[in-house]
């Protein structure tokens, strides 16, 4: 499904990514670690298509389409979703208000018509009710105030309410207490199917026992240092990466 | 980062004048050139009663022994009032058409591409319109049902042949003749203009609407609009204005007046759309414009909410004189100046009876390399015991060269007084464009959805059609810029 060949890219004017190579197929979930500043975020704003982040030299294909051709709009519209790990804050514009946009965005580019207003309501309320966000903060601005886990809840509340078919989550679970780690968990399972296919970047084996990984990578200096099965993010948890950068 | 911000300037390049249409029609235009025998010549065509031309030709004297002021935020060069037409009124225009039968079906061609379709207006209910067109007003719509419940709703030419008592009692007391450059020149050469007259008790049955529109090169708008609230009335008035698009400047100098006596209320809004010049800075509306609403009356209410879009330059500081006791004056304002356009606006509340109570929200946008200052005065009077102000004073800036200014001037001389005043400005960042391009929504959509976002406190002040109306004109102003 998504097809990552030999990516290299640049942040102002400094090489981040050196040369990446993995696909993830329909149905799989594929973990991402790595030391801090080793380029995960990177990878996750390069797949979505972020300005100024400069792909260099390789290929990315999500469902056989080249993605790095699109601008960030039409990679959502074709389902690509980018949980951010610094949720923005729009104030004066609504979770509400963002929401139907970006789903009427989707229906207009199939061309279908508007979302009716109320069945929109009624599918976000019931979503909300999957993360257990208050439909109250519906109504709030966009992450305006939010607390640092209710801005990741919100992430996942807008991933169940688009239902994009390939989720990056970056570090959706740092900075979460354990009953939101399960809450976002939940949420990241439900929307596990044999179309749909994640990549998660974390840090923490905890998120991994919940949303159990096909395939685990290790990001160091801008490079894919090792793959494995699920049993290596336990083995980094004992033993660090050190051991993996020296090699 | 430097590429973002070449983006957002793309971005806020140039928006498309949707109004900038030049309508062929004969027109009979007076030639360029001020002078008291020009002030005789608008005064004579028109008929006018000789205290009229006394008014109009005391207002000139003092105009000339004026200056033009030079303490707003705002450049542009000295204009050359001989060089302006100071009358121009459509040929097929004689004494003024009965019904839209009468009106010249360009005219009405006009006002349908300006999305004013008069005849379609007429027949659906709702809104009550008097269009003015250069310096004369060519129709008004539901005037019999409006007469029905004893409001008047006419040109203001017409006011002054069939209700000269009205007209002659409340023009220039709320403001005067010589009160400044611009409206000293108004009340000198002024052509037309809505009049508004609603009786004791009497709720107005629908809403007003004035359309202006300048069509003649070289042309002066002067519109002068007089509306009188009497004891226990209320009306909504709405005025919107467009102009063809042109190299040349053009000069919008109005003048407002509202009075409100007991009890009454006055809800005037304004959706301004002037052509606002090209992104070099080329052509558009000098909008100089003067409006005052006097709550004369105890418990009256004004209130003023305007969404400025348009105009080169906008010059204009809508207030209220809260002269009865418990009366109420409000500010909505939305300014939105891109590309090189000026704005300096802002609003006066004059608290001088007791217990009265303002409040001000001011929201200005600016993007490209829009300039705008809001201005504001609160003045409290010995005699304003227990006044109250609220000011709440938002700028959005879009891009790195655009400028906001804020110049809030309290004058408190009671110490009873509360005043609260609130300011923010902000910017819409290339972080929150990603994120919402991240969801599918395009960057364009963005800008605007974040915009009426930051409008919503004033946009719910305008009248229902007009609010989405405001929204969408807002999303063009900014759009048309995108891609
Ligand atoms: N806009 C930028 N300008 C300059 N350097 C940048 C920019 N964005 C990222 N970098 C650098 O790129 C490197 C990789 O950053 P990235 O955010 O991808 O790391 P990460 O693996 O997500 O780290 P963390 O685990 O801390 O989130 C870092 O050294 C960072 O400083
Ligand atoms: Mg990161």
């Amino acid at each position: 499904m998504l097809e990552i060949k030999n990516l290299h890219a640049r942040v102002e004017g400094k090489d981040i990514l050196k040369g990446l190579d993995f696909s993830v197929g329909a149905g799989q979930v594929h973990a991402i670690m790595g030391p801090n500043g080793s380029g995960k975020s990177t990878l996750a704003h390069v797949l979505a298509g972020r300005e100024g982040y400069e792909v260099t030299e390789g290929s990315v294909r999500f469902d056989g389409q080249d993605l790095l051709a699109l601008p960030p709009e039409e990679r959502a519209c074709l389902g690509v979703f980018l949980g951010f790990q610094y949720p923005v804050e729009i104030p004066g514009v609504s979770n509400l208000t963002l929401l139907k946009a970006a789903l009427n965005a989707r229906r207009k580019r199939n061309g279908q018509p508007e979302i009716d207003p109320a069945d929109f309501l009624a599918w976000v309320r019931d979503r909300a009710k999957l993360v257990k966000i208050d439909p109250k903060m519906l109504s709030r601005g966009v992450n305006e105030g939010f607390s640092g886990g209710e801005k990741k809840r919100n992430e996942i509340l807008q991933m169940l309410v688009l239902e994009p078919r390939l989720m990056i989550l970056d570090e959706t679970d740092s900075g979460l207490d354990i009953d939101a780690l399960k809450i976002v968990s939940d949420g990241i399972n439900a929307m596990r199917s044999p179309q749909r296919a994640t990549l998660l970047v974390t840090h923490y084996q905890r998120l991994l026992d919940y949303v159990q990984p096909d395939r685990v990578h290790v990001l160091a200096r801008g490079h894919i240092v090792r793959s494995g099965g699920p049993e290596l993010a336990r083995e980094l948890e004992a033993r660090g990466y050190g051991w993996l950068e020296a090699a | 980062m430097a590429t973002q911000e070449t983006e957002i300037r793309e971005l806020m390049k140039r928006r498309e004048y949707g109004a900038g249409f030049v309508t062929a029609i004969e027109s009979e235009t007076v030639p360029p050139g001020l002078s008291e025998d020009v002030i005789r010549l608008i005064s004579a065509k028109k008929g006018e009663p000789e205290w009229l031309l006394e008014f109009r030709l005391k207002a000139y004297r003092r105009w000339l022994k004026m200056t033009a002021p030079q303490w707003a935020h705002v450049q542009y060069p000295p204009i050359d009032f001989q060089a302006i037409s100071y009358y121009s009124q459509p040929k097929s225009h004689k004494a003024g058409p009965k019904s839209l039968d009468e009106v010249d079906p360009k005219l009405l061609e006009t006002y349908k591409k300006l999305g004013i379709p008069l005849r379609e207006q007429e027949m659906l209910a709702g809104v009550a319109v008097d269009v003015v067109f250069d310096s004369v007003s060519v129709a008004t719509t539901f005037k019999k049902k409006l007469a029905e419940a004893g409001v008047i709703f006419c040109p203001i030419s017409e006011a002054v042949q069939e209700h000269p008592e009205l007209v002659r009692k409340y023009l220039g007391s709320v403001v005067p003749f010589g009160d400044n450059y611009y409206a000293a020149l108004n009340t000198a050469v002024f052509t037309d203009g809505s009049f508004v007259f609603i009786p004791r008790g009497v709720r107005c049955p629908m809403e007003l609407s004035t359309y202006f529109r300048i069509n003649e090169r070289n042309t002066g708008q002067f519109e002068r609009t007089l509306i009188i609230a009497e004891e226990g009335s209320q009306v909504s008035y709405l005025e919107g204005c467009t102009a063809p698009q042109r190299d040349e400047n053009q000069l919008h100098a109005a003048v407002v007046e509202l009075v409100a006596l007991d009890d009454a209320q006055i809800k005037y809004s304004t959706v301004q759309n002037w052509y606002p010049g090209d992104e070099q800075g080329r052509g558009g509306i000098y909008n100089f414009v003067t409006k005052r609403g006097d709550c004369r009356g105890a418990r009256s209410k004004i209130s003023w909410t305007q969404v400025e879009t348009g105009s080169a330059i906008t010059w204009k500081y809508p207030s209220c004189i809260l002269r009865g006791d418990d009366s109420v004056g409000e500010f909505y304002s939305v300014a939105l100046t891109n590309n090189r356009q000026q704005a300096d606006t802002g609003t006066k509340m004059i608290h001088v009876g007791k217990n009265t109570r303002s409040t001000i929200v001011s929201k200005g946008i600016s993007a490209g390399q829009g300039q705008q200052s809001y201005r504001g005065l609160v003045r409290v009077l010995e005699t304003a015991a227990n006044a109250r102000n609220y000011t709440q004073c938002d700028s959005l800036l879009i891009g790195d060269r655009c400028g906001a200014h804020t110049f809030p001037y309290t004058e408190v001389r009671n110490p009873t007084a509360q005043l609260e005043h609130e300011a923010t400005t902000s910017k819409i960042g290339e972080d929150q464009l990603y994120y919402c391009r991240a969801r599918g929504i395009s960057e364009e959509e963005a800008v605007s959805m974040i915009v009426n976002g930051f409008c919503k406190e004033v946009f719910k002040e305008l009248p229902m059609e007009f609010a989405v109306e405001a929204g969408k004109l807002l999303a063009v102003s900014l759009e048309g810029a995108v891609g």
